[in-house]
């Protein structure tokens, strides 16, 4: 039977420790003409090019703030759906968990060519608007959210549709008109479904490299298409797997301490 | 100035969909009263409890609460409190903070606040409570925070939804006794709803008796239990044994055509086709003193701790419940299943209601 218990662990061994083991060992590994591209050894030059050179920082630190305004538009739209969802009749709520879903039943990229049509020079929006909108950062911005945003609904819907509704009542009862009732009760207890949609969200939007390689402009870079363009134009393994790593400390780094923070901050110890 | 009436509520109207909820209901609630809203399940007294905080909106009729009314004022702007039936505390709050949460809103300052908590928590008895968190009581001590909780704004009225259904049977005792100490140190009036007829008759200043949205009648605990107004308040409170009986033109005068027997009334009825109620603790077996007989053979003795539940067949295949007093011993009590015997009662203890 023993075997059985450890299969799990062997199964995280194999799909995840191992393949991180193989992205840290090319990371200290020295650029070489040959395949596969690299000398082993442990040299930590990769990594601190990554850190100090302005074309890696300047990505990771703009791949931070998009992922980071993306996450923001989301949670700003996705709360009022989850809560709208949660509050409507019994009988609708299905249809409209359906309709969040639905995008989900036709491939990524025939949704996000789709708006490059939608968002074209002479499509209706940019008419309408009188301005460019495909190929900035609007229409970046526009594809992110809208890729990501029923990431953050569903975890938010799940929770708020727990919430005991006599709780919101008891809160008016007592005197607190429906701001505060949001404030004190409703956004308080949802929170660990808006910390699990904002890592949902953040964490795929930093490394996304799709989107903006279709809708966005080409000026700034992003850290995924930077990762992207030296592992498969640069044939650079080592830097690609270099700026791979870094990311990865972000990603742990920045929704824990998001995580702790929330912790901290929750009004639970007046 | 008791006397006056504080709470108000004229022709009250509530539709859900195509089913009447409340049904043009009167109700008058005096100042420092603990009034109780008695009712089988869907009678109507949630509902009402529900109009009263603000979380029904009526579809007709007003509520006036202290010259002011508050028909169309949501919630968070009556001068009035709920303890809710599953107490709905915050769980994200201390019990600290859950009992200040009314006064806060009402913009009380730290300090007034600090102190009113701790009055509140030694009112209820859980000094020393304030930093646990909901999550971490029994749920008596969670009672207990949801009454002081409702109490801290001091409500001009406390609304309390079956507040004592969530308790085991020792527990709700003690909390009987304790809400209507409560009740009076604190000069508030009470509104609470219970299914519970024990309950009802224990704590009540007044009953009011629901059915179909509808007050079916109002009195004092006594006043119900002795002269119900009909046979739903009759069996409701205190399960009487309802005959068929026939009022003769004196109005005192009953006969009871399935027995072919005529008994005597205290109060008089309306003459005519009408029942006649019983309650079983006036019933006695045997003692040919009662002026009220009538026959009939023993179908079951059942032993209840503090009297003996007797069932007797009579004649006409009615079976009439008996409780037998055990004031001379369990053995002397006892009865045979079979044996014949006589049940008799005074005039006073006969119920004329109307068919």
């Amino acid at each position: 039977m023993r075997w059985v218990i450890g299969l799990p662990a062997l199964w995280l061994l194999v799909l995840l420790a191992a393949p991180l083991a193989i992205v840290a060992v090319i990371a200290l590994a020295v650029p070489a003409d040959g395949i596969p591209p690299y000398d082993l050894g442990f040299n930590l030059d990769n990594l601190s090019l990554v850190a100090t050179d302005p074309l890696y920082r300047d990505a990771l630190l703009r791949s931070l703030r998009v992922a980071g305004v993306s996450t923001l538009i989301c949670l700003l739209m996705g709360f009022p759906m989850a809560l709208a969802i949660s509050r409507a009749a019994p009988r609708w709520q299905n249809a409209l968990l359906l309709a969040v879903m639905l995008p989900f039943w036709t491939g990524f990229l025939m949704r996000i060519n789709a708006w490059i049509g939608i968002l074209a020079d002479d499509g209706l929006i940019a008419r309408m608007l009188g301005t460019r909108l495909l190929y900035t950062d609007a229409a970046m911005y526009i594809g992110i959210v809208y890729t990501y945003l029923p990431f953050m609904v569903l975890p938010v819907y799940a929770r708020l549709s727990r919430l005991d509704p006599t709780l919101t009542e008891a809160a008016a009862d007592l005197g607190a008109p429906p701001w505060r009732v949001f404030l004190r009760i409703i956004l308080p207890l949802s929170l660990p479904g808006i910390a699990a949609g904002v890592a949902l969200v953040f964490v795929p939007a930093i490394g996304e490299y799709v989107i903006p390689a279709l809708l966005g402009g080409p000026q700034a870079q992003l850290i995924g298409k930077v990762l992207w363009d030296e592992f498969f134009a640069n044939r650079d393994w080592p830097t690609a797997s270099a700026v791979a790593v870094w990311l990865l400390l972000v990603l742990v780094v920045i929704p824990g301490s998001i995580v702790r923070a929330i912790r901290w901050l929750r009004p639970d110890r007046a | 100035m008791t006397a006056s009436p504080f709470l108000t509520v004229s022709n009250l109207f509530v539709r859900y969909g195509s089913a009447t909820a409340l049904d043009h209901l009167d109700l008058d609630v005096r100042r420092n009263e603990l009034f109780v809203l008695l009712g089988a399940s869907g009678s109507g007294k949630t509902t009402l409890l529900r109009c009263l905080g603000g979380f029904v909106r009526p579809d007709g009729g007003r509520i006036i609460l202290n010259g002011a009314d508050m028909t169309g004022l949501p919630p968070h702007r009556r001068p009035v409190n709920t303890m809710f039936q599953s107490y709905a505390l915050f769980p994200h709050m201390s019990v600290a903070a859950n009992i200040s949460f009314g006064l806060r809103q009402r913009g009380a300052t730290r300090a007034e606040t600090q102190q009113r908590v701790a009055e509140m928590l030694s009112l209820v008895r859980l000094e020393g409570f304030g930093a646990r968190r909901p999550g971490e009581l029994s749920g008596g001590q969670q009672q207990r925070v949801a009454l002081a909780r409702s109490i801290a704004p001091n409500p001009a009225l406390l609304l309390l939804d079956e507040p004592l259904s969530a308790l085991d049977q020792a527990l709700r005792m003690d909390t009987r006794a304790e809400l209507v100490r409560l009740r009076r140190e604190l000069g508030i009036s009470f509104v609470l709803v219970t299914h519970d007829q024990d309950e009802a008759l224990e704590m009540a200043d007044r009953i009011g008796v629901m059915q179909n949205g509808r007050m079916v009648q109002i009195g004092t605990p006594a006043e119900l239990y002795e002269a119900p107004a009909n046979r739903f308040v009759a069996s409701f409170l205190g399960a009487a044994n309802i005959l068929s009986c026939v009022v003769a033109a004196d109005g005192v005068s009953v006969a009871l055509p399935g027995l072919g027997v005529s008994v005597r009334a205290e109060q008089p009825g309306a003459p005519g086709p009408g029942l006649l109620a019983l309650r079983s603790e006036r019933l006695r077996i045997g003692g040919a003193a009662q002026p009220n007989q009538v026959e009939g053979v023993v179908t079951g003795c059942v032993y209840a701790g503090d009297a003996l539940a007797v069932t007797v067949r009579l004649a006409d295949g009615l079976v009439l419940r008996v409780k037998r007093s055990l004031a001379d011993g369990l053995d002397s009590a006892r009865l045979e299943p079979g044996s014949p015997v006589r049940v008799g009662w005074q005039p006073d203890a006969c119920i004329l209601l109307p068919e």
